[in-house]
């Protein structure tokens, strides 16, 4: 074969998700349901944060609209970091089929391939609930908004989504070492989305700086909340989320060691 | 050309005994042991040669088909594809094979074979002009006009094994490994797939190495065969110095396999 | 002995010996295991967490005292397969969806009565596994978190009779979502909609305790809240003396109700089976 100008990542990621858009379309009734299912277990964290702010007023100085706002913002990047990386969040699956092998006999980076071989598009569901959350929590919490605020919204989501997308990369990588008892990273994807609906200092100082050093959820929750509810108003905090961004890169160290094993063990 | 000496390849396994006893004293104490899958093995394929890799089941044929594919690292060695060590240059290693998983499929389940075509040619960077020529021959050879807008899933065995054949063969790798390409397959569609095979073979001297348990395929595809028992190569030769006067595949087989306690 | 009897036996020990292999499958899964106590662990620290902040900012809102609380979410998280409806058993969803349900039918024994111990089994086997870790480590740490013993002996011998009620609460529930599976096609909508309005109702997303007084009164009487929501707060002395026997008593209700409907819903779901052959 001559050589020829291999096409783009990004080029080859629009074909997978347009793979995966006519798939979808192909089951559209369960791609429905999964995606209204999605949308109902979110609306019983929304239900639960409600009844307990009915019986007790506020949180730690928090009104209801600002945890809804957190909650909210911590929902669409979750949603958004588990749509992009759903192929590690069900790698073991791969690995267990042998579809891994396949990624491996093909001329391009695995990363890009697994991330290819599963985008969740259902994720819909939980983004549309989180849509709701977030308008009702910026027209109730008197949020002064500025360019300033809006950039730290964005911020937000692409630190946040990078920052799950990372967490799912560990997990994927773990499974090259076993596929069994993988489930405490669990703590670490949905503890953070079911938990990360109150704002991190809620939890305590030392939960605040785990948060902070280990896995920065405060980075793209905490710290630019303050900011945004006009708690603080140091400019630092509203870069914070795209330091977050930074948390891919072990995460990818962690998943090269992982590929090295596989190819060594052949689990 | 493909060189392979002296590769050896260990795997470590846990061992899980029966019984309510034996569960929960695993629970605590796991033992693992190490199992031989490659030991020493030596040998050199052409450019353009037929070879049948077969052995019983845990032999160490599909330790070889993924040391040779770039997906497993052996633990000691030397393996050169083309001059390519495949696990060093994966991505180099990979654009020139073809590698068939019998029981597995690479297309794209719920859209028609087309699609899948097409994003292995982006995944491939195939030029167009060979995409085209390649899609065009294929698709006469293999008589996939008629199935290439039906979705995978409704695809036959038959059909769709011969879509794997196109599949694996759009980028006009120089190595194609088959894993078991005729299990499953009724007899019209066995025979096509094995004169398609020998057909690639004669036009483009596409290397071709073929693990089967059909000695059918054997027969029909190659010209040499090399056999591997407990890890270790133990014969490997023509075909036809095999048999010695008239004997049928499947006999001269299994002779083999009794005389080597296999 | 009698030949009832010793059909009887014999449909016992084809039971136990599906316990004992449920329970087998559970211990070598040690991995699994461990990581599913650390997970269960670290939720109801957190769910804790989150009870002492909205504690802390208006204490005489707080229904209940905090140990009764922190019992409650420990015991939730100990017994989690107890009681969680999501947790069904994927293998029957899959037997009704593609048709090898009509194996099942052949064998000798009734379909409800085996899907009933089998997925007791499995619910017990794991949460008899994952429960001991998960209480002797709240068991010993420092107040607010830790997990009082129960609050009196008898309070203790209800909580195991109650937690056994709603065990078989749950079960019950679930079958009738599995014999409502033979009408449909696919099981996914049914079984998204069912986890959610049960993990709502039973009180597994905050406590009953903590709902406005109308609603909870409304809640404690449908059949969600004799799942886990009666032996927890039994344990902690939430429910006490007389209303004990009233809860108890709905238990029993709920479970005969609910076996009723899903056998009745059962006997349709068979008429339709062998009429379309499978």
């Amino acid at each position: 074969m001559e050589k020829t100008k291999k096409i783009s990542g990004a080029k080859l990621y629009r074909r997978y998700l347009s793979i995966h858009v006519r798939s979808v379309m192909q089951y559209k009734a369960s791609f429905w349901m999964t995606t209204v299912g999605q949308f109902l277990t979110s609306l019983n964290m929304l239900l639960g944060v409600y009844f307990m702010f009915r019986r007790f007023g506020s949180v730690k100085g928090y009104t209801f609209s600002e945890v809804l706002l957190c909650s909210s913002i911590m929902l669409m990047e979750y949603s958004l970091g588990e749509c992009i990386a759903r192929g590690f969040d069900t790698f073991p699956a791969m690995v267990r089929k042998g579809g891994f092998d396949r990624v491996m006999t093909r001329p391009r980076s695995a990363v890009l391939q697994v991330l290819g071989s599963n985008i969740e598009l259902t994720r819909v569901g939980r983004m549309t609930m989180a849509v709701i959350m977030f308008v009702y929590g910026i027209s109730h919490s008197g949020v002064h908004w500025s360019a300033g605020r809006v950039m730290t919204v964005i911020f937000m989501l692409i630190g946040g989504t990078a920052l799950f997308c990372g967490i799912f990369l560990i997990y994927a990588a773990l499974c090259f070492y076993t596929l069994d008892g993988l489930e405490f990273m669990n703590i670490l994807t949905d503890g953070a989305r079911e938990y990360g609906k109150y704002p991190v200092n809620l939890y305590g100082k030392r939960m605040l700086q785990f948060c902070t050093f280990a896995v920065p959820y405060a980075l793209v929750q905490y710290y630019p909340l303050t900011y945004l509810t006009g708690r603080s108003d140091n400019l630092f905090t509203m870069f914070l989320p795209l330091l977050a961004t930074v948390f891919l890169i072990p995460c990818y160290l962690l998943w090269r060691v992982g590929l090295r094993h596989y190819q060594s063990s052949g689990s | 050309m493909i060189v392979m000496k002296n590769i050896c390849k260990t795997y470590k396994v846990t061992r899980r005994n029966a019984g309510f006893k034996e569960a929960a004293r695993s629970f605590f104490r796991r033992e693992t042991e190490t199992v031989t899958a490659l030991d020493h093995v030596s040998f050199t394929i052409h450019d353009g040669e037929t070879v049948g890799y077969i052995g019983p089941n845990g032999a160490g044929k599909s330790t070889t088909v993924k040391i040779l594919s770039g997906i497993l690292t052996p633990d000691s060695g030397e393996c050169l594809v083309d001059g390519r060590v495949p696990w060093k240059n994966r991505i180099r290693h990979v654009a020139q094979i073809g590698v068939i998983f019998g029981q597995r499929s690479q297309l794209w389940w719920d859209v028609p074979v087309i699609d899948s075509f097409e994003l292995l040619r982006d995944i491939y960077s195939i030029p167009p002009d060979t995409y085209r020529a390649n899609l065009d021959e294929m698709t006469e050879l293999l008589g996939l006009s008629e199935i290439l807008r039906t979705p995978t899933r409704q695809l036959s065995l038959g059909q769709r094994m011969r879509c794997e054949l196109a599949a694996s063969l759009l980028h006009s790798p120089k190595i194609l490994f088959l894993d078991e390409p005729t299990i499953g397959l009724d007899a019209v569609s066995k025979i096509a797939v094995r004169e398609f095979i020998v057909k690639r073979n004669r036009a483009h001297g596409t290397t071709v190495i073929l693990t089967t348990h059909d000695m059918q395929d054997i027969e029909a595809i190659t010209r040499r065969i090399i056999l591997i028992g407990k890890g270790k190569i133990l014969l490997d030769g023509g075909l036809d110095e095999l048999r010695r006067g008239g004997e049928d595949i499947d006999h001269t087989v299994a002779e083999l396999y009794r005389s080597y306690e296999i | 002995m009698t030949i009832a009897g010793l059909k009887k036996n014999k449909t016992y020990q084809k039971y136990a010996s599906f316990f004992r292999l449920r329970f087998v499958m559970g211990l070598q899964y040690r991995a699994a295991a461990l990581a599913g106590v650390v997970t269960q662990f670290m939720w109801g620290f957190l769910e804790i967490k989150v009870f002492l902040a909205f504690e802390q900012s208006s204490p005489a809102a707080f229904p209940m005292t905090f140990g009764q609380l922190a019992a409650y979410e420990w015991l939730q998280q100990a017994f989690l397969a107890f009681f969680m409806a999501w947790m069904m058993e994927p293998e029957i969803f899959e037997c009704i969806t593609d048709g090898n349900v009509s194996y099942e039918l052949c064998r000798p024994v009734d379909l409800y009565h085996m899907w009933f111990a089998r997925s007791m089994a499995t619910r017990l086997s794991r949460g008899l596994l994952r429960c001991f870790p998960i209480l002797t480590v709240a068991a010993l740490l420092p107040a607010p978190y830790r997990l009082m013993p129960p609050c009196s002996l008898s309070a203790a011998v209800w909580f195991v009779i109650t937690m056994l009620l709603g065990l078989s609460v749950t079960v019950a529930l679930c079958m009738i979502i599995y014999m409502l599976t033979f009408f449909t096609v696919s099981s996914l909508g049914l079984r998204l909609v069912f986890s959610c309005a049960v993990e709502f109702l039973q009180g597994a997303v905050i406590p009953l305790p903590f709902f406005p007084p109308t609603l909870q009164r409304i809640m404690e009487r449908l059949p969600f809240a004799s799942m886990q929501n009666v032996p927890l707060l039994i344990y902690s002395g939430s429910i006490s003396g007389a209303a004990i026997w009233r809860a108890a008593g709905l238990q029993i209700f709920w479970l005969a109700a609910l076996i009723l409907i899903g056998k009745n819903i059962g006997r349709y779901a068979m008429k339709k089976t062998t009429v379309q052959g499978g």
